[in-house]
């Protein structure tokens, strides 16, 4: 399949008062046309700023090196004025809270076309009417009266819906979803999960959906990538690596998550807390936390290295023996 | 089991602002809610947003008053107890909320937030024994007996979490209300966090009260599972019944709502998925509130409010088709 993305040594430091923190280390990923990656982690491991600083929106004193190769171009780095000739038009990027990303004193209709008319130069009332049409697209109900409404005339699960309308005006080739349905209800984030199923199958736009609930994208996502510390720690078809967890980080994530159909006694979380970015142990950041560790895991970082040597299929972890927690599976 | 609590007829409004000139209008948040909560087990209370799971629970506490109907705290009615009587009390009833560091005061210490509450509930305790008895909770919800002289901005949120809840355990309440207090960002961390509570409870007998909008936590903990919508209970049955066996639709959409963490099974399931969005509780929907996105709904359901059935094994469910639709159900299968 077409490579849209294709993201290598991808680098995120954040200038503190007197000292530096690295948020993401060494990320290399890579995205095909009309596919569903998620990235998963827990808070602080990187897997928001990493998209943040592909789309140029890193905060004032984050810095970003490396590559992330679109149609031939390098984004990392570009100027501002330079990059918007791809954002919102090939790659968009939308946010857990509609608010931060809608105006709140510009009716849906007015924030929606003027996309339109400034990325791909439609006319007005051409632009409104393809605004409308998206509306409905992303199941809005009466969307031309819903088109003059404010946004916070609208539901949560409606504004999210607008966000995502306007992410698609423009058929981007790619959509950066982070924490999308994290404060919806939970019968609206079935709603939103369908949507997404089905504008990625008709417009071909390859889902990046960033999230820290493994269960949420366990029926949506064709491939996955867990980052923890700010590294890639494993990176597998979804399928895989939840029958066969490879790395013991994802292993406790798996077992961490409690689930509907059954009532175990206990959950098998992962002890301690996710680490600071500015006091990562030596070795793997993930040492400290892991039941499976020895002496090499706190020498030595692991690389990012392939299972059974295809592409795609990879860890981040110097144990090879059987992962599970000394019971029957 | 013997009755804890038993709430009864339970209605709870809030007057929302319409604009500067506007007559105020009644936001309904709780209607005839009745139920009852045994010695010792784990009620959950589960909804979406704006169906009252946050209102029921402070109703229960007498942190909010409700307009109407009684909570008989063993047999007494604490809606009418006189201001003093209801602090005295108090030590019984205690809840933990989302956001911990939020109800932690930052000017005292670890140590003296967790033996607070015995200077005002048990006065009767000296210096001494308040402090043993802080680093004995300490030491059961797992925080260590050096934090005692940290203050609240030194801790993680787990900590945090952890702190609120020997705070709340000090008084050793019956019940705990715990309102969505496993809702952190990090995984591991709730994992965590419902593990002690289910540890605490076996240590301390407690009867737990857990609201949330997450169903497979609420599944995870819960003994008995209340439902909620808009205000009204939609159905009250075991975890085990409710999950095999749901009788209400809106209880039946929840459930196939809720995200399996298997793709394979994920994939393929069929999302019952429910149109719109939850009605607004200042204008709810007549009849069954429910009507406007149930797939069963008939004529009837838009003119009488379903009353709330006890079934024989304890159950309560409102729906006017509950019957007829399980049927189909066995036909179907």
């Amino acid at each position: 399949m077409d490579k849209v993305l294709a993201v290598e040594q991808l680098d995120v430091t954040f200038a503190l008062h007197k000292s530096e923190v690295k948020a993401v280390s060494g990320l290399d990923f890579s995205l095909s046309a009309g596919e569903t990656l998620a990235v998963v982690g827990e808070s602080g491991s990187g897997k928001s700023q990493a998209f943040l600083a592909i789309m140029g929106l890193l905060a004032k004193n984050g810095r970003a090196t490396g590559r992330a190769m679109l149609d031939g171009v390098n984004l990392i780095g570009m100027p501002p004025a330079a990059l918007d000739r791809y954002r919102g038009r090939d790659i968009a990027m939308i946010f857990q809270d509609p608010m931060t990303s809608l105006n709140p004193s510009l009716r849906v209709r007015t924030q929606l076309s003027e996309v339109l008319v400034r990325h791909q130069g439609f006319a007005k009332d051409k632009a409104e009417r393809a605004a409308v049409e998206m509306l409905e697209r992303v199941g809005i109900p009466e969307p031309a009266k819903r088109a003059n409404a404010f946004p916070h005339e609208l539901s949560g699960g409606m504004r999210q819906r607008v966000m995502i309308a306007m992410a698609l005006l423009c058929r981007p080739k790619i959509l950066i979803a982070d924490e999308p349905t994290t404060a919806l209800d939970v019968t609206v984030q079935a709603q939103m999960l369908e949507l997404f199923k089905s504008l990625t199958n008709d417009f071909g736009t390859a889902l990046v959906l960033i999230t820290h609930d493994l269960g949420v994208v366990a029926g949506v996502a064709d491939r996955m990538m867990v980052m923890y510390g700010g590294r890639a720690i494993e990176k597998r078809g979804t399928d895989e690596l939840f029958y066969d967890p490879r790395h013991p980080y994802t292993l406790g994530l798996l077992h961490s998550t409690p689930h509907v159909e059954t009532r175990a006694k206990r959950l098998d979380p992962i002890q301690g807390l996710p680490p600071s970015l500015e006091h990562l142990p030596p070795g793997c950041s993930f040492n400290p936390r892991c039941a499976f560790r020895f002496e090499r895991c706190v020498k030595e970082r692991p690389p990012l290295i392939g299972i059974e040597g295809s592409e795609g299929r990879a860890k981040a972890c110097w144990y090879d023996g059987a992962l599970s927690y000394g019971k029957v599976a | 089991m013997s009755d804890l609590l038993r709430i009864d007829g339970l209605s709870k409004s809030f007057s929302v602002s319409a604009g500067l000139f506007a007559r105020p209008l009644r936001l309904r948040a709780l209607e005839d809610i009745s139920f009852t909560v045994k010695q010792g087990e784990t009620l959950g209370i589960v909804g979406e947003s704006g169906c009252g799971k946050s209102t029921l629970g402070r109703c229960i506490l007498q942190l909010l008053s409700p307009d109407q109907g009684q909570v008989l705290w063993l047999g007494q009615d604490i809606t009418r107890l006189p201001a003093e009587e209801m602090r005295r009390r108090r030590r019984d009833l205690q809840i933990i909320f989302q956001d911990p560091l939020a109800s932690l005061n930052p000017r005292l210490t670890v140590g003296e937030i967790i033996s607070d509450p015995l200077r005002t509930l048990m006065p009767e305790l000296k210096a001494a024994d308040r402090r043993a008895k802080g680093l004995r909770i300490m030491e059961a919800v797992g925080l260590l007996p050096e934090m005692i002289n940290r203050y609240p901005h030194e801790v993680s949120g787990g900590q945090a979490q952890r702190i609120r809840i020997a705070q709340a355990l000090i008084t050793e309440p019956k019940p705990l209300v715990c309102d969505k207090p496993a809702s952190a960002p990090a995984v591991s961390v709730q994992a965590q966090i419902l593990n002690l509570l289910a540890d605490l409870k076996d240590e301390f007998g407690l009867t737990l009260i857990f609201i949330s909008h997450n169903l497979s936590v609420v599944r995870h903990v819960s003994d008995r599972i209340l439902v909620l919508y808009l205000g009204r209970i939609v159905e009250l049955a075991d975890g085990d019944d409710l999950y095999q066996d749901p009788k209400h639709p809106y209880t039946r959409a929840l459930l196939t709502a809720v995200p399996i963490a298997d793709p394979k099974r994920a994939r393929q399931r069929n999302i019952d998925a429910l149109q719109g969005e939850i009605p607004s509780p200042i204008n709810p929907p007549s009849g069954c509130t429910f009507r406007t996105r149930c797939r069963h709904a008939i004529e009837v359901c838009a003119q009488q409010r379903p009353p709330l059935e006890t079934l024989k094994s304890g159950r309560l469910v409102a729906c006017h088709r509950w019957r007829e639709l399980e049927l189909r159900a066995a036909d179907s299968a």
